[in-house]
């Protein structure tokens, strides 16, 4: 059986991102829980990356173009439209006399 | 087996500080002074990792191409979306990126397995990493299909209750999971692999099918984990530590945010991952009470009671979102406060159909922040408060809440309105809210329905003020 290269390392990242990120969302004020929504969302297009390396390596199959190169246009609307739609939302929010 | 020794050093650093701002970005976030840097910090993120990526090598030049078409049509796609869309729409959108989101996670596991399989080097740990990523995926894609198609009202946004709709939806997860176990098991078994594919199609749908549009919120907070999940299996896939954080930041974000909207609804969390959400059955509320009558004031009425007032709460709702009525809403508070009523607002944490819905609807209609009020935090004014004016919010204000142990709603905290002096009720008509539940507001004495659009009736009460002004 191979023996999956990181896993370990991989599983460590895993766990402290998450922890991280709990207290990092707990901090977040409740008024914010719509922007972070879509914040998170346009984070969570980092996809993108998988999408770009598996249609850019050189491959046989033509599936491997259509599958990535959907993949990247799904990613990218999410990465351009989540965070316009996130800098849209968060200029409205004022203080009074603002 | 993985592909990272393709990747130069270089391209690890950028990732490295792809990775900080990212981390940086949802740190700011949390506070309206820093949050638009935080914005600036995950776009910067993402960018760096794009370009990175791009440039540490590797990529055909028939590559490029392809990927140059993608980003174009992407960008056309999104950008018009996120510029035109109204605010009232954010729900919807959210849910459309999150299949966007889980069609690519899903298609990027797909592209990889064809790929691995083709040149048979498909490895145990990589087969069921890549099956837990379609899984996610797929699933992710048509449940937030069908949550966008409840939102835009496209399909009913009542829960579809069927017989034996528990079972139907358990067995197809549990096919789901077995199916991904035994690619893990054999990953040249194509059978597993189109099971797989199907049953995490069709467990998104079962998934969703039964929730109403009440528990949107907390719906929308788990797609948005399962998301973050896939691109985090990804990130395990590929040998990539950044796919792996931001999936992580993702994923922990909307399970904090369905957390809290369980508790918001008094539901177990355990209760919404297994799909049991939306299981009260509708119309099967109690019936309105025998003898009691209700009665339908004028916006006269509503004018006089509202006059000289000291202090007005305003418990905004689904009523206000879908008349779109936040700007009008916001004139009556001008109007209220020009008298010199206090004004403040009430948001429940599940008002609305997303997680923060009701603050971003005032915030567009400039009402500034700090008069908006945490259910916690305004509940201890309501026996000051002269009026509570209620936009169709039902279900958050329903005392039954406290006091109806046979209630559906029993034991969600909820905006005690029904201590206010007075209540204006705006409803639209005498359907009961999604929950399927009458209201006791209704039938105080103190309570005031006025029939009609939210929007319509606040802007009439706002005319008949300014006439009175003459």
């Amino acid at each position: 059986m191979h023996e999956p290269s990181g896993l370990i390392e991989n599983l460590f990242v895993f766990v402290l991102a998450s922890f991280l990120g709990l207290e990092l969302i707990r901090g977040v004020s409740r008024l914010l829980h719509t922007p972070l929504m879509s914040l998170t969302n346009a984070i969570a297009s980092i996809a993108i990356v998988g999408s770009l390396v598996i249609t850019g390596r050189p491959h046989e199959n033509p599936w491997i173009t259509v599958l990535g190169t959907v993949a990247i246009a799904c990613s990218a609307i999410n990465a351009v439209g989540g965070f316009l739609i996130t800098e849209r939302i968060l200029k409205m929010f004022k203080k009074r006399g603002e | 087996m993985t592909e990272t020794s393709d990747l130069s050093s270089a391209v690890q650093y950028v990732y490295l500080l792809s990775a900080a701002l990212f981390i940086l970005s949802l740190k700011w976030m949390g506070q309206v002074k820093t949050a638009r840097r935080g914005n600036w910090a995950g776009t910067a993120a993402m960018a760096l990792a794009v370009l990175g990526t791009l440039l540490g090598g590797g990529i055909s030049s028939e590559g490029f191409m392809w990927i140059a078409i993608a980003i174009f049509i992407g960008s056309a796609i999104g950008l018009p979306m996120a510029v035109v869309m109204p605010m009232t729409a954010v729900p919807q959108r959210t849910a459309l990126s999150h299949a966007f989101g889980g069609l690519a996670a899903a298609l990027v596991g797909v592209a990889e397995y064809i790929e691995g399989r083709d040149a048979g080097h498909l490895s145990h740990f990589t087969s069921g990493a890549l099956a837990a990523e379609m899984l996610l995926g797929f699933l992710t894609f048509t449940g937030s299909l069908l949550a966008f198609g409840k939102l835009q009202e496209i399909i009913t946004t009542k829960a579809v209750v069927y017989p034996g709709r528990n079972i139907v939806s358990v067995g197809t997860l549990i096919t789901s999971l077995l199916s991904a176990v035994y690619l893990g098991i054999d990953p040249s078994s194509s059978i597993a692999f189109y099971v797989l594919i199907v049953t995490s199609l069709a467990f998104g749908v079962f998934l969703i099918i039964p929730i109403g549009g009440a528990d949107m919120p907390t719906v929308i907070a788990i797609l948005n984990s399962y998301a973050g999940l896939s691109a985090s299996a990804m990130g395990f896939v590929m040998n990539n530590k950044l796919l792996i954080i931001a999936g992580a930041l993702d994923g922990t974000s909307g399970l904090i945010l369905s957390i809290l909207m369980c508790k918001a609804m008094n539901r177990s969390f355990v209760n919404v991952l297994f799909g049991a959400v939306g299981a009260t059955p509708t119309g099967g509320g109690p019936a309105s009470p025998t003898g009691k009558t209700i009665t339908g004031y004028s916006i006269e009425d509503a004018k006089a009671v509202l006059e000289d007032t000291r202090s007005v709460i305003v418990v905004p709702g689904y009523g206000m979102a879908v008349a779109q009525a936040q700007h009008a809403v916001k004139e009556l508070a001008n109007v209220l406060a020009a008298q010199g009523t206090d004004v403040k607002f009430a948001i429940h944490p599940v008002a609305g159909r997303m997680p923060g819905h009701m603050n971003v609807l005032l915030s567009e209609a400039d009402v500034p922040y700090d008069q908006l009020w945490e259910m916690e935090r305004v509940n201890s004014s309501f026996p000051e408060a002269d009026v509570a004016i209620v936009l169709g919010a039902n279900d958050v204000t329903n005392p039954a809440a406290r006091t109806n142990k046979q209630s559906p709603l029993y034991g969600m905290p909820i905006l005690d309105v029904d201590k206010a002096r007075t209540v204006i009720f705006v409803k639209r008509s005498m359907n009961p809210g999604f929950a399927g539940v009458d209201n006791e507001l209704f039938y105080l004495d103190k309570t005031m329905l006025v029939f009609g659009d939210a929007k319509k009736v606040m802007t009439e009460l706002v005319a008949a003020f300014k006439e009175g002004a003459h």
